[in-house]
């Protein structure tokens, strides 16, 4: 028993130091890789989030990112809860060509498709720099319709019975009584879609040529990438952003960390 | 009750049709379309032109193939990610079994190893490389550390290292969402068979082999394909951690050069054919990881 405690403990180490560092590292004036460095005495600053700011427009970039995220989740709550409510609960013709079609998705490495995709979306259709291009691709998040089907699937089928001989439509059922009974799905479900296009990078890198349309993950690598060879104190600017770009998901993530317990998420992966 | 023409033709609730029509509409533009379309582009002269503009692309039958196939580039790329699945996706398995095991017993703080576990999943790529390349940097903590046994030159500008760095970066990276799978799998494993297995006389480490590993093998399955797919996605990593691939290509991964060579430089038909053969790839290593991981003894 204390043998996998302490596995565990060291485990927990190795993943949060590194988030640890990143935090010191924001704030200090002068970067201190030695081992005493870790360990900050006094030397504390803010002067490397104002140096990010300069450079990149952190208020800027966040709404950018809040943008594409919120277009994300709006879209995946309606269409997806829709599909989802759909899977569960109505029989129609196609329903399990639909439904093999959301798993099969959940394994095709969708980074293959932005060559296909930047054609089509940034020559074809002209979206290049427009939160829209931006949205498209991730606009249905096929894991949260894939939850939703779940939790609409565990509503008892009296209910559904019920309502259909009082004579509602599906649209009022769904909106009704299905919807007010998943709750914690949808919250779920948001919170799934919202790590996607928050921390997503190669999609909004390829299309957002502007700075000013740039979420915050691509206007950060830029300067990694680009500027900070030229900053004074390169790293402390760098792991200023990336405080900034971590902190919402971590937060949220904490805050709601009972939603992410295993069973609501993987209930169709168990053996 | 009756069935009409209708209902067995459309079923009983025809309006659900109409509830999945926008994903699936969805689904063709944003994965069956473009998956088509990039077949079409890899067999074809395919070049930007501007919107409207009537070109000619003809067909090329397996011209981008073979300049892709004969790029050293694109074969040292290919070499990149096997190196890479073969550090990544049983040290994945190895790790997330054994610490969602661990966590599954009665043990103290488990929300805080959970969520500790879960964080670097939470967070964006970008803004952990930012701490990884101060770690790992030549003068860095982790040299630091070692001291005189620090490799020289550094971790992510060795040509040996770069590519088992940035497998270690992504299993760290990725291991609280199969934690999370692995959890899952394990409250189906029934609390008789460990009962059965310590009547048995089986001990601790016993059991794990002979209850454990097999009761969540779907699991296991499940975990070496998603690893699987995520490491040929391998983009963000080789692209910052190692400034785009270096040293010399030696952390270089197939996604990234098809950006180099399908967007950067303009091919997209060469592009098209890296991620059509990216994706025949996948699919061999998946069915034979079915086969060899999801097999019954």
């Amino acid at each position: 028993m204390r043998l996998r405690f302490v596995a565990l403990l060291i485990g927990a180490f190795v993943f949060l130091f590194p988030f640890y560092y990143m935090l010191i590292g924001s704030l200090q004036a002068e970067p201190d890789p030695s081992v005493s460095g870790s360990i900050p005495t006094g030397n504390v600053t803010l002067h490397n989030y104002s140096e990010i700011n300069k450079a990149i427009n952190l208020g800027k970039s966040l709404i950018n990112s809040g943008i594409f995220t919120g277009g994300v989740i709006l879209g995946t709550l309606i269409f997806g809860v829709l599909a989802g409510y759909a899977l569960a609960r109505l029989q129609f013709r196609g329903r399990a060509v639909v439904f093999n079609l959301m798993l099969l998705i959940q394994v095709v490495p969708f980074q293959l498709l932005t060559i296909p995709l930047y054609v089509m979306i940034v020559r074809s259709y002209g979206l290049a720099d427009s939160y829209l291009g931006m949205i498209l691709p991730f606009a249905i998040n096929s894991t949260a319709v894939f939850v939703f089907r779940q939790y609409f699937l565990q509503l008892p089928a009296e209910l559904f019975d019920a309502a259909r001989i009082d004579g509602a439509s599906e649209l009022s059922i769904l909106w009704r009584v299905a919807v007010p009974l998943v709750k914690p799905a949808l919250l779920t479900g948001v919170l799934l879609t919202f790590i996607g296009p928050w921390n997503e990078f190669l999609w909004p890198f390829l299309i957002t040529k502007q700075q000013t349309l740039q979420p915050l993950a691509v206007s950060l690598s830029n300067y990694l990438t680009t500027v900070s060879a030229r900053a004074a104190n390169p790293f402390g600017a760098v792991l200023a952003g990336a405080c900034v770009l971590a902190a919402p998901a971590v937060a949220l993530f904490v805050i709601f960390q009972r939603r992410f317990i295993s069973s609501n998420i993987s209930s169709g992966v168990k053996g | 009750m009756r069935r009409g023409p209708v209902t067995r033709i459309l079923g009983e609730h025809p309006v659900g049709t109409a509830f999945v029509t926008p994903y699936v509409v969805f689904v063709a533009a944003v994965f069956a379309y473009p998956l088509g379309f990039a077949v079409y582009m890899s067999f074809h002269d395919y070049f930007f032109a501007a919107p409207g503009a009537i070109v000619d692309r003809p067909w090329v039958g397996f011209a981008n193939y073979v300049t892709v196939l004969t790029d050293p580039a694109v074969q040292r790329s290919f070499l990149n990610v096997l190196i890479f699945l073969v550090i990544n996706v049983p040290l994945t398995v190895i790790l997330s079994l054994g610490l969602s095991t661990a966590l599954n017993s009665a043990i103290r703080w488990r929300t805080f190893f959970r969520v500790s576990y879960y964080v670097p999943y939470v967070t964006a790529s970008v803004a952990v490389v930012g701490v990884w390349l101060f770690l790992f940097s030549s003068n860095g903590l982790v040299n630091s550390i070692l001291g005189p046994l620090a490799p020289d030159p550094s971790w992510l500008v060795n040509s040996k290292l770069a590519m088992p760095t940035v497998a270690f970066y992504v299993t760290w990276k990725q291991l609280g969402f199969f934690i999370l799978l692995y959890l899952a799998a394990l409250q189906n494993v029934g609390a008789d068979l460990y009962e059965a297995a310590s009547m048995d006389g089986a001990g601790r480490w016993q059991s794990f082999l002979n209850v454990t590993v097999p009761g969540v093998r779907p699991a296991t399955t499940l975990v070496v394909l998603l690893a699987t797919v995520t490491g040929a996605n391998l983009f963000t990593e080789p692209y910052l951690l190692t400034g785009g691939g270096g040293p010399d290509g030696a952390s270089a991964s197939p996604v990234l050069i098809m950006y180099q060579k399908g967007i950067e430089q303009g091919n997209p038909d060469v592009g098209s054919a890296i991620g059509v053969l990216l994706v025949i790839g996948v699919l061999i290593l998946a069915l034979l990881e079915r086969r060899f991981v999801g097999r019954e003894d």
